[in-house]
């Protein structure tokens, strides 16, 4: 069976009407060079039992989260999230064209955006969340530029405990000149360097916590000194589950929260899709990018839902909307939903209780091991060792043994040789005694 | 007695002593429709003539509403951050946006006048 709609002499008489001879002709205004890409190396067709076949052999050579002892986080995290989440997320009612613009045909959906707002917005402390961005990261970059709005100031400082990551896509995204943009070196030390950093001129300062290295830090003193000088404090958090336990950023005092939802209701699925949270304050709400859904009343007086406050918005604003993108994550956040009304407020603080209790064993192990100095006097679920070798050899040594050790900082900083013996490693519920025990005796060895 | 001027994109600018009270024009008001809010600009804020300096957002569309002359933001209008229909039922009175001086009183002569503009909407 063929899918192409066009025969040979369709395309013959549209050539014709053009006035070319080939399709080929077409592409005649592309400077040959563009063009010369390497011919993509496929073997011919087969039947789509031998192409299953041969894809269940390349997956065959990855070593999956759940096959073996895990502590990888640094913005991405493995828990469980339950059966029910992904029965519930494929039921007709959320089957809505994923732009509601027609709110009399998409009341599941603008409902479920509805009830996503106000998670985040409790989680956070804000009065107002958003229906969600793509990720952790393009949502801090986002957060910049609002602030730059909302101040009509340029200059912003982002924390050396920023995610590498993160840093890098704001530099993408809002770079527009290196004294409008300061990235203060990525460390595990120096926590408090960025109020230093503060003048008048600045808009925001950007602040991870749990930090990238693990470390809890304090919103409330670095809020305090943002609002002396002006400027504003963007808190980044990328495992939102840690604030099933920590005090909400919002009721220390931060203007703009941004962070990564994965961990609720999504699986860790190679990196992405994933679903970016962002929430502000109520007087600011004019300058938050992305759609946002509000409750309202029917013509009859019945209770509904419908995107609200669009004239932030690309399709009315043209230019001058607060961003260019005006999409939302609307399946991941639907799971991140459904899994946080599953867990409900006493069952997320079990959860957040339990994943710090799994981190403090692994903390307690990785202390014991001769060779390991754990540089975290606070932390969540995650925490930064120094070991006494290079920790990417040592991390290739224990996948070798089934082990997926966490993450090596010089992944990330590869031209940062003082950060090479850095281990950034999380604990989850899903993580066991074990587990723990076999990275810890692992470890020992390796290190000896 | 002062004098007022009027934008081509539908602003108007009363002068009197050196201020100039700025706001839209009842035209301006009727083609955007039911006004929801209006973004003001910060008292102590300089501008020059067509700078960009408050946003009046309608149920419609959002507008910019530029400087019609250059100078310093004195006073801007509180009333319409708990009532921004006040630019639709009056936007020549209580319906005002903010005062600016008049920093080069000369500004006002590239403006129109009231028969101009009437020419220019019609």
């Amino acid at each position: 069976m063929r899918y192409l709609p066009h025969s040979d002499a369709d395309r013959a008489e549209m050539l014709g009407v053009i006035g070319v001879d080939t399709v080929q002709d077409l592409f005649r205004a592309v400077p040959e060079s563009a063009l010369d890409h390497p011919p993509i190396d496929l073997p011919d067709h087969q039947a789509e039992f031998a192409v299953e076949a041969h894809m269940r052999a390349l997956a065959g050579a990855n070593r999956a989260a759940g096959d073996g002892p895990f502590f990888i986080g640094a913005g991405a995290y493995r828990h469980h999230v339950p059966a029910s989440v992904d029965h519930l997320i494929q039921r007709s009612e959320w089957l809505t064209a994923y732009t509601p613009y027609q709110p009399e045909v998409s009341q599941g959906t603008l409902q479920m955006l509805f009830e996503f707002q106000t998670q985040v917005a409790n989680l956070t402390g804000m009065d107002v969340a958003n229906a969600s961005m793509y990720d952790g990261s393009t949502a801090t970059a986002e957060a910049v530029l609002m602030a730059r709005r909302l101040t009509r100031r340029q200059r912003v400082v982002l924390s050396g405990g920023l995610h590498p990551q993160y840093r890098d896509v704001v530099r993408t995204y809002a770079g527009t000149g290196d004294d409008e943009l300061v990235c203060l070196p990525s460390s595990p030390e120096g926590q408090r360097d960025i109020i230093s950093e503060l003048d008048e001129t600045t808009a925001a300062i950007v602040v991870q916590t749990p930090d990238f290295y693990g470390h809890l830090r304090d919103v409330k003193s670095l809020a305090d000194a943002a609002h002396e000088k002006g400027a504003l404090l963007i808190v980044v958090v990328t495992e939102i589950l840690s604030l099933g336990l920590l005090e909400a950023p919002g009721a220390l005092g931060a203007d703009i929260v941004v962070g990564e939802g994965q961990s609720l209701g999504n699986a860790l699925s190679f990196g992405g899709p994933y679903v970016g949270l962002m929430a502000t304050r109520s007087n600011f709400v004019r300058q938050m990018p992305g759609r946002l859904c509000g409750e309202t009343v029917d013509a009859e007086g019945r209770r509904g839902f419908v995107l609200t406050l669009s004239t932030r918005e690309q399709h009315i604003r043209r230019e001058k909307a607060t961003s260019n993108i005006c999409t939302n994550s609307g399946l991941c956040a639907l799971a991140f939903s459904i899994h946080l009304g599953l867990l409900g407020e006493a069952g997320l603080k079990r959860l957040a209780r339990l994943n710090h209790a799994r981190a403090i064993a692994l903390a307690d192990a990785l202390a014991r091991v001769p060779g390991i100095e754990v540089l975290n006097q606070t932390f969540f679920n995650e925490m930064t060792v120094r070991l006494g070798k290079p920790a990417s050899a040592v991390v290739d040594a224990l996948a070798a043994r089934g082990i997926l050790a966490g993450l090596p900082v010089s992944r990330l900083e590869p031209d940062r040789p003082e950060l090479d013996r850095l281990l950034v490693l999380a604990a989850t519920e899903l993580t066991t005694d074990a587990d723990i025990a076999a990275l810890a005796k692992a470890l020992q060895e390796v290190l000896a | 007695m002062g004098v007022t001027r009027f934008t081509e994109e539908h602003e108007y600018v009363s002068a009197e002593n050196g201020v100039g009270t700025v706001g839209i024009t009842e035209y301006a008001q009727e083609q955007l429709g039911d006004i929801v809010f209006v973004e003001l600009p910060s008292v102590g804020a300089k501008f020059h003539k067509g700078d960009e300096v408050a946003v009046v957002e309608s149920v419609k569309a959002a507008s910019e509403i530029y400087a019609p002359v250059g100078g310093t933001v004195t006073e801007i209008n509180e009333a319409l951050n708990g009532d921004p229909g006040l630019v639709n039922s009056d936007p020549t009175g209580s319906g005002w946006l903010f005062r600016i001086t008049l920093d080069d009183a000369g500004e006002l002569d590239t403006l129109m006048d009231g028969d101009a503009y009437a020419a220019h909407i019609a």
